[in-house]
């Protein structure tokens, strides 16, 4: 978890509790500038208040934020100058047009008209958002509003975006104009911050957070992150699947036995001691199998698992 | 504090009232429908009562009462009876509040003795009406007395004009007619305003809470001062266009005269106004919710208003502890000013000190509204 040079994003010993609760137990990473960084967890992990308190809408309890050189807690409207936060509840007005809504945005920014008019037809046209610019926001489409949303949060051109959960609900293709869009950004010099329910998003970062019960458990790329899978992957084919998640599940040394498509994936903590004695107990037990390979664990595969090691630790 | 980003405001909150129809019926409608059921609904005045009558005598004395109560404003004759009866059941059914019974041998009396009586029935469940009721019956038997005095002088031969040693002769006023309509009206302004004002700014802020959209706007550079005159200065606006509606129906509908100047007039309800917004928008501040917002903001504007501002009911004849009362409730003054600029042409001069109630009471209303916004989650 070493901290990138020049970091655009500084987090250290960052507290949150909600009614004595903590929401976030001493926080502490760093975001260089150009990452795409994934934060990840499951729902109530803390992610959405981490996101606030960078923003500055949310006051910690303590500990630092620093975006972009300005400490946030000291002094959050001057950071407001140079960040963008998109929340995850859709937070433009329904009731205004694509247009209006941009241009109120880009004028509590202040920028000048003319700069404005300029960069609202490449944005629009990279979201293939052009032909809507007089439709209220309220009949966008879920992929639409996030789109808008992300139109209105680039318009004043922010040197930090924060993503909360921005393509949940939304079309694989408008996920793919948003992805397409955070490239490009990332390219032109844009730290982003983004956190997300999809874990097949989460392979796209540059490097990844894991958030669990408001505390870091992990933090690096997706590549080494892997390398942290405990065990091997194993896809089983069988026509009868469920007959072979009950028959290995109980096993020793077999986790996280899971249904797919056409057969049961499961975790082996030592692949050449263990797949003999599946292979034994399917055909003792007369479940029909076929070819068992070995599989690239996704993020998803690897998260679970982790979790399940740290829930058995503790 | 940037003029564009308070702009940028504004113009979002105009936009969002024009497209949300119960927002904009507040705006115009509201005003309109007060004027018309205010204005026409609520009279003091008492007239036209609904008499019947028991001649016992049916003589021509007996009539020539009765036309005397036909021929007045106050009363009109619905029907006559012959026996007590019916008389009752008419009271009853609150057919009439008055019965007039003229005794069987009213014409021999007065005759014989100079004097006689006559008997009012007066259904008294209003004690307000049926005191003015009581009043103007007098007056019209006192007047057919006097007239009855001079003929018979006249028969004897008399002088015929009864000279009256004292004679009260009152002149009225301000408001000449006395018609309640021109006490009540100028007072209903108040009123609209109050309404107009606390409803809509009550949802501003709340809505944006509710909508979610809040989160976002904290998030950019606005400061609370550029929210809060952005989202009020549209209000405002719209309550000054409200209050010239007004004043066009006040004037040109009801014909309430209107004598003092419009300066006057304008600054005071920009001062009314800027305490009813302010007062909407501290309540939008504190109730993220549009519902609650509302009712609270109808409750702590228009109620102390219709009730206790002396618009309709007056302060002086309200129990002292409530009078001490109104001297909180701002739109006291402000009645109290639209009165006096309406009927008795009042200027600044005269007005010292409702005014400067209402720019003490506007100071400390901006103040708290302006500190009571946070640009935060919590």
């Amino acid at each position: 978890m070493s901290a990138p040079a020049a970091a655009q994003i500084e987090v250290a010993g960052l507290v949150k509790r909600f009614a004595g609760v903590a929401a976030v137990a001493d926080l502490e990473f760093a975001v260089a500038a150009g990452e795409i960084f994934g934060l990840v967890g499951p729902d109530g992990a803390g992610k959405t208040t981490v996101m606030r308190m960078l923003a500055g809408v949310m006051p910690p309890e303590s500990g630092r934020i620093v975006i972009d050189g300005i400490d946030v807690i000291a002094d959050p409207e001057r950071a407001k100058q140079h960040l963008s936060y998109m929340p995850q509840r859709f937070g433009l007005y329904e009731d205004l047009t694509v247009d209006e809504n941009i241009r109120f945005y880009a004028d509590l920014f202040e920028i000048p008209r003319r700069l404005r008019d300029e960069r609202i037809g490449p944005l629009l046209a990279a979201s293939n958002m052009a032909p809507f610019r007089r439709r209220l926001a309220g009949q966008l489409s879920g992929g639409m509003k996030q789109k808008l949303g992300l139109i209105c949060a680039l318009i004043h051109t922010p040197r930090i975006l924060l993503l909360d959960e921005p393509t949940t609900g939304v079309d694989p293709v408008s996920r793919r104009d948003f992805w397409r869009i955070l490239y490009s950004l990332r390219e032109s010099g844009v730290t982003i911050l983004i956190s997300t329910a999809y874990l097949d998003e989460a392979e796209r970062c540059t490097r990844l957070a894991l958030l669990h019960q408001g505390r870091l458990k992990y933090c690096d790329t997706p590549r080494r992150l892997k390398q942290l899978m405990p065990g091997v992957l194993l896809t089983i084919a069988s026509p009868d699947a469920r007959a072979v998640r009950d028959t290995i599940a109980g096993l020793e040394g077999v986790s996280g036995v899971l249904l797919v498509g056409d057969g049961v994936r499961a975790v082996v903590d030592d692949e050449a001691r263990r797949l003999p004695e599946l292979r034994r107990a399917l055909a003792s037990a007369g479940v029909p199998f076929g070819a068992v390979a070995r599989t690239e664990p996704t993020i998803e595969d690897l998260f679970v698992a982790l979790l399940r090691q740290d829930e058995e630790a503790a | 504090m940037r003029v564009r980003r308070i702009k940028a405001i504004a113009v979002k909150e105009v936009l969002q009232v024009w497209r949300d129809p119960i927002s904009l019926m507040i705006a115009l409608l509201m005003p309109f429908m007060q004027m018309i059921l205010l204005g026409y609904g609520i009279s003091l005045d008492v007239k036209h009562l609904p008499v019947c009558v028991f001649d016992r005598e049916a003589s021509q004395l007996s009539r020539d009462l009765i036309k005397r109560f036909q021929a007045s404003e106050y009363f009109s004759l619905v029907a006559g009876f012959d026996n007590y009866r019916d008389v009752t059941r008419a009271l009853d059914r609150g057919e009439c509040q008055l019965v007039l019974v003229i005794p069987i041998d009213f014409t021999e009396r007065l005759s014989d003795t100079g004097t006689s009586a006559v008997q009012a029935v007066v259904d008294a469940t209003d004690t307000n009406t049926a005191n003015i009721a009581i009043g103007y019956a007098e007056a019209v038997v006192g007047g057919f007395s006097s007239d009855v005095q001079v003929e018979a002088s006249a028969m004897k031969g008399g002088a015929t004009d009864v000279v009256q040693p004292v004679d009260a002769q009152s002149r009225v006023w301000f408001n000449e007619n006395l018609e309640s309509r021109n006490f009540i009206i100028p007072g209903v302004v108040a009123l609209v305003m109050a309404l107009v004002g606390a409803q809509l700014t009550s949802l501003t802020i709340s809505r944006e809470w509710e909508r979610g959209t809040m989160e976002l706007l904290v998030s950019t550079p606005v400061t609370p001062m550029e929210l809060m005159l952005g989202k009020l200065a549209p209000y405002f606006v719209i309550g000054l266009l409200d209050a010239v509606f007004c004043l066009a129906f006040s004037v040109y509908w009801f014909t309430v005269p209107f004598r003092g100047t419009l300066v006057t007039l304008f600054f005071t309800t920009s001062l009314f106004l800027i305490v009813v917004l302010g007062i909407g928008y501290l309540i939008s501040t504190a109730i993220r919710d549009q519902v609650g917002a509302a009712q609270i903001g109808l409750l702590v504007t228009l109620l102390p208003t219709t009730l206790l501002s002396g618009y309709a009911f007056p302060i002086d004849q309200m129990p002292l502890p409530v009078q001490a009362i109104t001297y909180v409730v701002f739109a006291r003054y402000y009645v109290t000013i639209l009165k006096a600029v309406f009927l008795k042409g009042s200027g600044f001069l005269d007005l010292g000190a409702p005014i400067l109630a209402m720019i003490v009471y506007a100071g400390v209303i901006a103040y708290l509204a302006a500190r009571a916004f946070r640009k935060q989650l919590d």
